[in-house]
C-alpha cells in the first residue's frame, strides 16, 4: 500500500526529514519571520537566510476558542509557543481543550495532523503543538 | 508655547450608544456633528477642515456627512485606522489646527455595528473537489484562522491578557471577570451606554464563553453610535465668549503611535509597546504624570485588555497591574478611576466613534458636567484607544483655567 502524497499546509512547515518549522532570518539583525518578506520590519535589510525552529517549546499564552467564524471547528486552543526564543502561533492539539489540561508555561512539542485531501488525492498536513 | 499653539476642544458630543435601527450612519454622524457644533456655539461656516471615520463604510463618510450638514468646500479627510479611527480623525484635525492652516476644525466618527457578531475572524474554505493551491504571505493551502491559532478579536485579546499572566502571574479567569464586573457596575450611571445593568461576578463567569477567559459580557458590545468634536486654537478661542472659553477643554497631549517591531509582534499583536510609547510621549507633552490624572478612559475592548493597559499607561508599577486592580484603585471611588463610563464592555464599541467618545467622557468630567457619575473635582484625564494592528491614540485633557 502506497502512502498518499503529502504537502505542508503552509510553506514554513517542512515535513522532511522530520516535521519542523523554518523561519526567514534577517542576515543583519537576526529578526525571524514566517511569512514571505519584502524587507526586515526591524532594520529594513532585504537579505534573509532560512533557519530551522526548535520543535519543542513552552506555552507563553493561550485562549480556548468556543465561538468562531463559520467553518472553524470549535472548541480549539489558540496559543503562542516560545520555541527557544522564537515565538510561534499554533493550535494546541492532542489535548482536551479546557483550562484543566492547558496551562501557561506548559511544555509542548510540534505534532502534525492531516487537514484534508484534495481531488488529486493529495493530503495537506498542518502543524500544532501537543503536550510534551 | 505661544497662545496659537494651544489646542482646545470647543465642543464635543456623543450620541446614545445602542441600537438605532431607524438611523443610518449619516443620520448618526450628523446628530453627533450638530451636537458638537451646538456645544461649541459655532456652525459649519466656522470649520476649516473635517476629518471623518466610518471603518465599515464606503470610504467617503466625510463628504456624505457634508452633503447633509453643510458643503462649504473645506478639505475633507476620510480616515481609517481600525478601532483607533476616531482618535485618528481627531488627531488629523489637531495637526491641521496646530500647523496653523486653519483655526477650527471638526472630527467625527460613526459606526453601525448592532448585531455585527464576531469581528476579525474568517477566511474562505476550500471547495471539496478543488486541488490545493497556495495563497497569501504564508503560502497556505486553506484558511489559517482556527487552524493556526485565531484571528478572532476575543481570542487575540484573551491571549494578550494571558500573556501578561504568564509574565507576571496572578491573572486568572476570576480576576478578568472582576474587571468586567467593575465596568458593568460603572455603566449603571451612564444613560448613554448601550448596556447599563450591573452584573454579578457569578453572572459574568457563567455567561456564554466566547474565548477563554473572555465570556460574552467581558467582550466589547457591538452597537451603533457616533461622536464628534470641534477643535480650536488658543488664539481664536480668546476671541470667543467667556462662557465658551470657560467650557473649552485643553488638549494637553495628542499622540498617535504605531507598533515598533518586537520579537513576536507579527505572531500575536503587541498592544503594549506602542501604548507605553504613546503614554511616555503624552505625559511629557502634557507635563503631567500618571499620578496627576483624576480619571482614565482606556481601551477595554475585552476584560483581558484592560489589565495590561493599567501597566502600559503606567498607572501602576511595571508588572503590578493585578495588585493595582485588587487595591480597588480603578473603581470609581478609588484613587485612579478607570472607565467610569462603563467602558467598551457596557457602554459599547461602535468602532470609529470610540476614539472620540472616550474623550467626550473625560471632557464631561473636567467640565464638571458628568451628572450622577461625576468624578468630583476632576481637572485632568486621559483617553486611550487601540486599533489592531496596531495604532494607539492617547489624549490628555485638562479643565480650562478661565
Amino acid at each position: 500500500m502506497s502512502t498518499a502524497t503529502q504537502i505542508p499546509f503552509v510553506e514554513y512547515l517542512k515535513l522532511e526529514p522530520t516535521p519542523h518549522l523554518v523561519a526567514n532570518e534577517c542576515t543583519s539583525c537576526g529578526a525571524r519571520f514566517f511569512d514571505r518578506r519584502n524587507a526586515c520590519a526591524g532594520c529594513f535589510n532585504t537579505e534573509f537566510t532560512s533557519v530551522d525552529i526548535p520543535t519543542e517549546g513552552i506555552v507563553r499564552s493561550f485562549s480556548i476558542i468556543t465561538f468562531a467564524a463559520p467553518g472553524v471547528d470549535v472548541p480549539f486552543v489558540a496559543a503562542v509557543i516560545d520555541c527557544g526564543g522564537t515565538s510561534v502561533r499554533a493550535n494546541i492539539i492532542n489535548c482536551p481543550p479546557d483550562p484543566e489540561h492547558v496551562s501557561l508555561g506548559m511544555s509542548v512539542r510540534l505534532a502534525t495532523t492531516v487537514v484534508g485531501t484534495d481531488s488529486a488525492g493529495v493530503e495537506a498536513v498542518n502543524y500544532g503543538f501537543e503536550p510534551a | 508655547m505661544s497662545r496659537s499653539d494651544d489646542i482646545w476642544i470647543l465642543g464635543i458630543h456623543m450620541t446614545k450608544f445602542g441600537k438605532h435601527p431607524n438611523l443610518d450612519v449619516v443620520d448618526l454622524g450628523a446628530e453627533a456633528i450638530h451636537g458638537a457644533l451646538a456645544d461649541a456655539g459655532v456652525t459649519m461656516a466656522d470649520m476649516g477642515i473635517i476629518a471623518a471615520g466610518n471603518l465599515l463604510g464606503s470610504g467617503s463618510i466625510a463628504q456624505q456627512l457634508q452633503k447633509q450638514v453643510g458643503q462649504t468646500g473645506i478639505p475633507a479627510y476620510n480616515v481609517s485606522n481600525a478601532c483607533a479611527t476616531g482618535a485618528t480623525a481627531l488627531r488629523t484635525v489637531i495637526m491641521a489646527v496646530k500647523a496653523g492652516e486653519v483655526d477650527m476644525g471638526l472630527a467625527v466618527g460613526v459606526e453601525k455595528l448592532a448585531g455585527a457578531g464576531l469581528l476579525g475572524a474568517g477566511g474562505k474554505a476550500k471547495a471539496d473537489n478543488d486541488e490545493w493551491a497556495r495563497n497569501g504571505r504564508f503560502g497556505a493551502v486553506g484558511p489559517v484562522d482556527g487552524r493556526i491559532g485565531t484571528e478572532s478579536m476575543p481570542g487575540v485579546f484573551a491571549q494578550i491578557g494571558m500573556e501578561y499572566g504568564h509574565k507576571y502571574g496572578g491573572a486568572d479567569f476570576e480576576l478578568f471577570a472582576k474587571i468586567s464586573e467593575k465596568n458593568h457596575s460603572h455603566s449603571t450611571l451612564n444613560p448613554l451606554a448601550a448596556y447599563n445593568k450591573a452584573m454579578s461576578l457569578e453572572q459574568i463567569m457563567n455567561d456564554v464563553m466566547i474565548a477563554y477567559p473572555n465570556t460574552r459580557p467581558m467582550c466589547s458590545a457591538n452597537c451603533d453610535g457616533a461622536a464628534a468634536a470641534v477643535v480650536i486654537n488658543g488664539e481664536k478661542l480668546k476671541t470667543l465668549s467667556l462662557e465658551q472659553q470657560r467650557r473649552a477643554v485643553k488638549v494637553s497631549a495628542s499622540i498617535l503611535t504605531s507598533d515598533p517591531w518586537q520579537e513576536a509582534c507579527q505572531v500575536l499583536p503587541d498592544v503594549n509597546t506602542l501604548t507605553r510609547n504613546a503614554a511616555h510621549q503624552a505625559y511629557e507633552q502634557a507635563g503631567v504624570g500618571p499620578q496627576d490624572l483624576n480619571l482614565v478612559e482606556l481601551h477595554d475592548c475585552f476584560a483581558t485588555a484592560e489589565l495590561v493597559h493599567y501597566d502600559n499607561l503606567m498607572l501602576c508599577e511595571e508588572g503590578g497591574a493585578v495588585d493595582f486592580f485588587e487595591s480597588g484603585a480603578p473603581y470609581r471611588d478609588g484613587k485612579m478611576p478607570v472607565n467610569v463610563s462603563g467602558g467598551l464592555q457596557s457602554k459599547g464599541h461602535p468602532i470609529s466613534a470610540t476614539g472620540i467618545a472616550n474623550i467626550w467622557e473625560v471632557c464631561q468630567h473636567v467640565r464638571g458636567e458628568a451628572g450622577d457619575r461625576q468624578i468630583e473635582g476632576a481637572k485632568v484625564g486621559l483617553a486611550h484607544v487601540i486599533g489592531l494592528a496596531s495604532a494607539c491614540g492617547i489624549h490628555i485633557l485638562e479643565r480650562s483655567a478661565a
